[in-house]
């Protein structure tokens, strides 16, 4: 029974790594950018669906509440992940790989200082130079449900659920939309997707807009859990989700959301590890291990990386 | 149909094409035939909008489209098979194929052409659903060539599709390109089998190091002294 506890909570945690893992995977996919600043944008979503809450008048915690947070999140997340792309990633698009993977170090402290300084000086709105408390709508928190002697938190459903969706909506619109078809060909190849009329800028920003909002999924769900929001949340939740995403091999998609949910298990079965190294305290060091042990037997993930190969 | 002003290109300091001018008129096979390095990968590339000329004009249709940007040059009706074929590998044929028509909106006559490049290469067909990058050299080439046809361009450019194929599979590539010219396709043609490009050219342009050192039609290159020393291996 406790293993299966276990595993119900390790799979809702990796459920939300994956969620960001996502994000990760795509834009790696397609430019070969490890984007750092990935985690900052999943706390903007966070934010986001925050700051339209204490917008609309009178508190409420109403469950329809719930998109209309969603759809803030993903506004603040899509937007501001673009804006980097633009601005930050697309001067650099053909400089050495290093200058881009430092400007997204910079942009990551770059975010999370403004969202520090700034967040909390619009008017009404909570200092947010500490944690926030996140506005706790009713039916997706509150006492959690028990099934069989397993106990499962309500966030913590609505996140296992969330992830399901995206992932059904991710499967659909990468193989089977136009979009989605020219988002695999200019990942496989650029240049050549670029002599098909693909206009790769455009499909390097719906690569960003599409980690966005999963990202933006994801910092929702995480203020539900954690019952607050804070401006570094981002910084360990995106080292985790990189981490799930190199461990699915990155640049695939599937990958991502394996590999966050392997994550997320190893992590919680920590506590089975007799004696001095088990316990939540480790958990952190497990979860390093196994990436070690994955990249030293399997460099190319569990599900094998799917970065450009040329003929 | 295409005009080629002056072209020079740059990869930073190296010139690889050093001032060219070349037509291609509206019906014609027009060849580009040089050794390795010549730099005739470099002018097709420039001419479908990958690379940026340091100097020169292209002209196709009566508008000039040296900046305009690739994914818009296929639209104006100019197809490019790159060299090395360049399939989307994990992709299956029928996507591949699709992907070539991707900046057209007429459904109807994108499915009508996808059955002209089954009609072409019926492996092709055959193997509709497989991920392209299982095929072997000469299917490969057969799916870059009808992926161009796909966009149902008025001018299509092959680079090298002889490439690594046996004689046999060579041959029938070859055949399909006389094929075309015989359905009326205008035809860019960059060989370094000078003598198969030749033989089924109307003109034909010979590129030393970034330069034109002989032009003339297709015939009379095939039989010129100099050619037939430097290209087709006699003495
Ligand atoms: N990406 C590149 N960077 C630097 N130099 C390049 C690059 N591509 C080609 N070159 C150089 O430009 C010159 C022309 O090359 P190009 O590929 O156009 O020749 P080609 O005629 O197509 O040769 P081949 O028959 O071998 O395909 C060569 O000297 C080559 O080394
Ligand atoms: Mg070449």
């Amino acid at each position: 029974m406790e293993f299966l506890q276990q595993l119900v909570n390790g799979l809702s945690l990796g459920a939300l790594y994956a969620l960001i893992a996502v994000g990760y995977t795509v834009v790696y996919g397609i430019v070969q950018l490890i984007n750092f600043a990935h985690g900052e944008i999943f706390m903007i979503g966070g934010f986001g669906a925050l700051a339209v809450w204490l917008l609309v008048p009178g508190e409420s915690l109403s469950i329809w509440m719930l998109p209309i947070m969603l759809i803030g999140g993903m506004l603040a997340a899509v937007g501001v992940a673009l804006l980097t792309e633009r601005v930050a990633y697309r001067p650099l698009r053909n400089a050495p790989r290093l200058a881009p993977l430092i400007t997204a170090i910079g942009v990551s402290i770059f975010l999370q200082e403004f969202v520090r300084l700034f967040f909390g000086r619009i008017p009404g709105f909570p200092d947010s130079k500490r944690a926030i408390p996140f506005p706790q709508i009713e039916y997706v928190t509150g006492e959690a449900f028990n099934i069989g002697g397993v106990t499962i938190q309500r966030a913590a459903l609505f996140t296992l659920v969330a992830l399901a969706i995206c992932a059904g909506f991710l499967y659909v619109f990468v193989n089977k939309t136009r979009l989605g078809r020219a988002m695999q060909a200019t990942s496989q190849d650029p240049d050549t997707a670029r002599l098909m009329g693909i206009n790769v800028d455009k499909i390097i920003m719906v690569a960003f807009a599409l980690g966005a909002a999963l990202a933006a999924v994801a910092g929702l769900a995480h203020g539900l859990r954690y019952t607050n929001i804070d401006f570094k949340m981002g910084f360990l939740a995106g080292l985790k989700a990189f981490t799930a995403a190199v461990l699915g091999g990155i640049g695939n998609i599937n990958g991502a959301v394996v590999g966050g949910l392997v994550l997320g298990v190893v992590e919680s079965m920590a506590t089975f590890i007799p004696g001095q190294f088990g316990g939540s305290a480790w958990k952190d060091v497990w979860a390093f291990v196994l990436l070690i042990l994955v990249l030293v037997f399997r460099p190319q993930g569990l599900l094998g990386a799917r970065v450009v190969d040329r003929a | 149909m295409l005009e080629v002003k002056n072209l020079q290109v740059a990869y930073g300091r190296v010139r690889a094409v050093k001032g060219i001018s070349f037509t291609v008129e509206q019906g014609q096979v027009v060849t580009l035939v040089g050794t390795n390095g010549a730099g005739k990968t470099t002018t097709l590339k420039t001419i479908s909008g990958l690379l940026r000329p340091e100097a020169g004009e292209i002209w196709f249709e009566g508008k000039r489209i040296d900046s305009t940007p690739a994914h818009e040059v296929v639209t104006r009706g100019l197809a490019h098979s790159p060299e090395g074929r360049r399939i989307f590998p994990r992709l299956t044929v029928e996507d591949n194929l699709r992907l070539g028509a991707f900046a057209r909106k007429d459904k109807a006559g994108v499915a009508k052409d996808l059955q002209r490049v089954f009609n072409l290469f019926e492996i092709l067909q055959a193997r509709r659903d497989q991920p392209a990058g299982t095929f072997s050299g000469g299917e490969q080439q057969m799916l870059a060539i009808g992926r161009a046809m796909m966009s149902r361009p008025k001018l299509l450019m092959l680079d090298e599709p002889s490439m690594g194929l046996s004689p046999l599979m060579m041959q029938r590539i070859m055949s399909t390109i006389t094929e075309l010219k015989s359905e009326g396709v205008t035809i860019l043609l960059v060989e370094q089998n000078a003598q198969a490009a030749l033989s089924l050219a109307d003109y034909g342009y010979v590129l030393e190091v970034g330069k034109i050192v002989l032009q003339d039609s297709g015939k009379n290159l095939l039989v010129d002294e100099a050619v037939r020393k430097a290209y087709l291996g006699e003495d």
